[in-house]
């Protein structure tokens, strides 16, 4: 069963307190199941952090080995995004971006078509996301590497819009869903 | 309710130069390893490789991005014995460097293993590595190619855990 995957702050539950103190903290994380899921959303991020952190792996259903992902913030669609990137695919290095985007597309997860067991991976830094002066930026070092293909990448996206950032959608880039063991994980900095 | 996280597993520092590192008996009950690597070599230029596990089959392959201030470039090595974290072009890397290095659901019996890392010297690189095994990493081992690792040098592994 295809499903929206969305996980939000929930506050609730008391686990053990960590044997050490630490100002980076796991805030809410996704596992795709066998079902897939069209979209992964964090939901209901607190404003309590200086930065947000989302570590990942990520595979969808497109018919190639390689697609990109959207990334868009408390679900704007509007064209209210910019992004850049640096990138080398094994053989030559090169620079792409745009600006008037309807979300920062990021480069690369793997497809379909990709070898069993093989996921791109990206950390993804979002700066100042509760700042209220300021748009919004992100660092994105991404990568997937397929043992005869492979592309790397070092990006930035901007989102023109002062608000804090409570909510976090990715979705593939193509029409398609994320495929089982896909993870998503996000963290809170103070 | 959000859980602190990010834990400093072990650290070497070295008292003599060293051509290998390694952390061993590595937990699987994180979800993300970071390895920092603050390191000079004994020699000039310099290449830094990994292992995991004690695999030495041709199980690794590299895609890689540098810029030495004059020059970007992009390379690739598949079906290696190893991985390529620092200095895929031997030539234009030159010690003291730092590496931070991810080894990205290390644990999942699953995937492959993807690591990302950045290096930073005279020259500023990023690399995506895959390991073709599903096994959970256990072991890391770094090598400084053809030189040694010098004195001083530290090597710091975190734990990172998504709840």
């Amino acid at each position: 069963m295809i499903a929206n995957q969305v996980a939000g702050f929930l506050g609730i539950g008391a686990p053990p307190a960590p044997s050490f103190t630490s100002d980076y903290e796991s805030i809410a994380t996704v596992n795709v199941g066998a079902g897939s899921a069209s979209t992964i959303t964090f939901s209901s991020i607190p404003s309590t952090y200086k930065h947000l952190q989302v570590r990942l792996i990520g595979k969808d259903g497109r018919a190639l080995n390689r697609d990109n992902m959207k990334m868009q913030f408390n679900s704007d669609t509007g064209a209210n995004y910019a992004w850049h990137s640096a990138s080398g695919d094994g053989s030559s290095a090169s620079a792409s971006g745009t600006a008037g985007d309807n979300f920062v597309s990021l480069y690369r997860i793997s497809g379909n078509s990709s070898a069993d067991n093989t996921f791109g991976a990206m950390i993804i830094d979002i700066l100042d996301y509760a700042n209220t002066s300021k748009y919004k930026t992100s660092r994105t070092l991404a990568g997937l590497d397929l043992n005869g293909s492979g592309e790397i990448y070092f990006q930035s996206g901007l989102w023109q819009n002062t608000s804090a950032i409570s909510t976090i959608t990715f979705t593939p880039g193509n029409t398609t869903n994320f495929l089982q063991y896909s993870h998503f994980a996000l963290y809170g900095v103070k | 309710m959000a859980t602190a996280t990010y834990e400093a597993i072990a650290t070497q520092t070295l008292v003599g130069s060293a051509a290998t590192v390694t952390f061993s008996s590595i937990a699987s009950t994180y979800t993300d390893l970071v390895l920092v690597a603050s390191n000079g070599t004994t020699s000039g230029s310099v290449s830094t490789t990994l292992r995991v596990n004690g695999d030495s089959g041709s199980n690794y392959s590299t895609t890689s991005l540098e810029g030495n201030g004059s020059s970007a470039t992009s390379q690739r090595q598949s079906n290696a014995d190893k991985a390529y974290i620092v200095g895929f072009q031997a030539a234009s890397y030159s010690s003291p460097y730092i590496s931070i290095i991810n080894f990205m659901n290390y644990a999942n019996t699953s995937v492959y293993k993807t690591f990302l890392s950045r290096s930073s010297s005279n020259a500023a690189s990023t690399y995506v590595n895959l390991w073709r095994s599903t096994s959970a990493i256990t072991s890391i081992e770094l090598t400084a190619t053809g030189t040694n690792f010098s004195t001083g040098s530290t090597f710091t592994l975190y734990g990172i855990k998504a709840e």
